[in-house]
């Protein structure tokens, strides 16, 4: 019993209280009234009087409608468009054998690990160019150059897993390649299609420094940066509010990994194998 | 008739494989290595927003390597990388081995406890920000409280306790994804492994140290690299919490980069202080992929 309690209970509370307190911290700001939030003899830990006029005024006087679904239409955007090009690249490389399959596998892993932040600036270059600026839209192709390189290195994973057999044997009965990938292979690859958009939807949701640099007027802007420059205003009063935005600003992934947890688990240990 | 013949063909033949991979390539090398080289090549350049600049050869890194500010940052990136991964190795690791226990509830455990890692950095850095606030922390309130302390902690005010901060939310964030990483890599040990060790008198610690732990090595490096990458790079947490204050003490590679190109308009000398990172991340992407060729 008492093996038990160190060996399970103790840790497990700690590490609780440590990674949930913050999660904790957030309900309770957007919950308590300014009065509170300020006052020096309230209990910090505790609510006593609760409010929704937080969660109001960000719906009603800010943009923050606005932002939620501006990030939902790029993260959605960006994810279909990523998963489709991934899943045609992941067939490629991994099925279809061609002389440059392994440069390209290798090429798609390497891009995962250039992380935005060295590319920012460049990209800023390039999108002035483009003219696409300030321009919502122009996010979902930006998203997709992290999205694909990770989406494509899982599902080449997955589809390695779906026995080549049932190909041969669809192959044998005379359908054509296009029919093997589209009839046969993509109804399997289901569960992997889910892996990765979830992924996708998930890392664009997260995103923070293409859309800080790219995006400028406010109702142009995702649910990250509109709280971040237009409602950090460097007063006592904004932390209620702004705990409000980053809750609610958390929902939506948060139901999707809830929804999807085995396969999210499975999905994040499955990257880094080969 | 014709048009038809030909795209069968083409089907058949070896091109089928490379067009596949034709979206995922045009996105990739228009928007990923154009502007990686880009980058590269404005860090020669003394390109502000809205001129080109010219070509200036290394000035950049020259006065870089003199500013006492991008020094402190080369030292406070070290710093922070080194010191989180550590951490979040141990700490990840910790909580992989309590949550491999059978227990009750240990699913639901399992799914909750990876939350930090899920939800968007800069948003769990807002509630780390006001954990951190100067006047209502409840830290300072509880420490107060206790007789412990006078006044308040001004964590954001002071170098070494900011930069402490910022590593304790850093860590908070990725201990996940090391718990992730590992639990499936203790899982993947067959059973068969304990039950000889057990058999041999091997108990608890001994267990572990001598079978998982070296069992578990390859993916440690796995685990590490891509860990040390995604710290070394660090950009949301530091500017949502200190914006590289206080006088400039918590700046990351990324931070100061970012102040100095976009607000500071200093393109060529933010793409040099982005290039600085380049051969570390080099380097750690190459072990990534030893070590990934090994475990296969």
């Amino acid at each position: 019993m008492n093996g038990r309690f160190l060996k399970t209970w103790l840790p497990l509370a700690l590490f609780a209280i440590f990674l949930l307190f913050p999660f904790y911290w957030m309900v309770l700001t957007a919950l308590r009234p300014n009065a509170e939030l300020v006052s020096t003899t309230a209990n910090p830990f505790w609510v006593r009087h609760p409010t929704l006029e937080h969660i109001q005024y960000l719906l009603r006087g800010t943009s923050f409608p606005r932002w939620f679904w501006n990030t939902m239409g790029i993260a959605t955007g960006a994810s279909i468009l990523s998963v489709a090009a991934s899943w045609l690249a992941a067939y490629g490389i991994v099925r279809v054998r061609f002389p440059f399959a392994a440069g390209a596998g290798l090429a798609i892993y390497l891009g995962y690990l250039i992380p935005p932040a060295i590319l920012f600036i460049p990209l800023a270059d390039v999108l002035l160019q483009l003219g696409w600026f300030d321009k919502p839209l122009a996010l979902v192709p930006v998203y997709t150059t992290f999205l694909i390189p990770f989406c494509t290195w899982l599902l080449m994973g997955f589809l390695k897993t779906i026995p080549r057999e049932i190909e041969e044997a669809a192959m044998v009965d005379g359908a054509g390649r296009v029919r093997i990938m589209l009839g046969i292979v993509l109804p399997l690859s289901g569960p992997g299609l889910i892996s990765a958009f979830i992924f996708a939807f998930t890392l664009s949701w997260n995103e923070y420094l293409y859309a800080l640099v790219f995006m400028s007027a406010p109702e142009h802007k995702t649910v990250p940066v509109g709280l971040a420059t237009e409602l950090v205003r460097g007063d006592l009063y904004q932390w209620g509010p702004l705990m409000a935005g980053a809750l609610l600003g958390c929902i939506p992934v948060v139901i999707l990994y809830f929804l999807f947890v085995d396969r999210y688990v499975q999905g994040m240990s499955g990257a880094l194998k080969g | 008739m014709a048009a038809a013949r030909s795209s069968s063909s083409v089907l058949r033949g070896g091109s089928f494989g490379p067009l596949l991979v034709v979206p995922a390539v045009i996105l990739l090398v228009g928007l990923l290595a154009y502007p990686l080289g880009l980058g590269v090549w404005l860090g020669f350049k003394d390109a502000k927003i809205g001129s080109p600049g010219t070509f200036i050869g290394i000035e950049n890194y020259q006065y870089l390597l003199d500013d006492p500010v991008f020094r402190l940052t080369v030292v406070n990136t070290a710093l922070y990388t080194i010191v989180t991964v550590i951490l979040k190795l141990g700490l990840g690791l910790g909580l992989a081995l309590v949550l491999n226990q059978k227990f009750a509830g240990v699913r639901f455990w399992r799914s909750v406890l990876l939350l930090p890692y899920v939800v968007p950095t800069v948003l769990s850095a807002f509630a780390w920000w006001w954990i951190f606030d100067p006047q209502f922390s409840f830290i300072s309130w509880a420490l107060v409280r206790l007789g412990l302390l006078q006044r308040n902690i001004d964590f954001l005010g002071d170098s070494w306790l900011a930069r402490m901060s910022l590593m304790i939310a850093n860590i908070w964030r990725g201990i996940p994804f090391f718990t992730v990483g590992y639990l499936a890599g203790l899982q993947s040990i067959s059973p068969d492994v304990y039950e000889a060790a057990q058999i041999d008198g091997s108990r608890g610690w001994q267990t572990f140290w001598h079978i998982s732990w070296p069992l578990l090595l390859p993916l440690t490096v796995i685990l590490t690299t891509f860990s040390a990458i995604f710290t070394l790079t660090d950009f949301q947490l530091v500017w949502t919490i200190t914006r590289g204050g206080p006088a400039n003490a918590t700046h990351l590679f990324v931070t100061l980069a970012y102040q100095r190109a976009i607000p500071g308009g200093a393109m060529g000398e933010g793409a040099a202080i982005a290039g600085f990172t380049l051969p570390f991340l080099g380097i750690l992407a190459f072990a990534a992929l030893r070590a990934i060729r090994e475990r296969e």
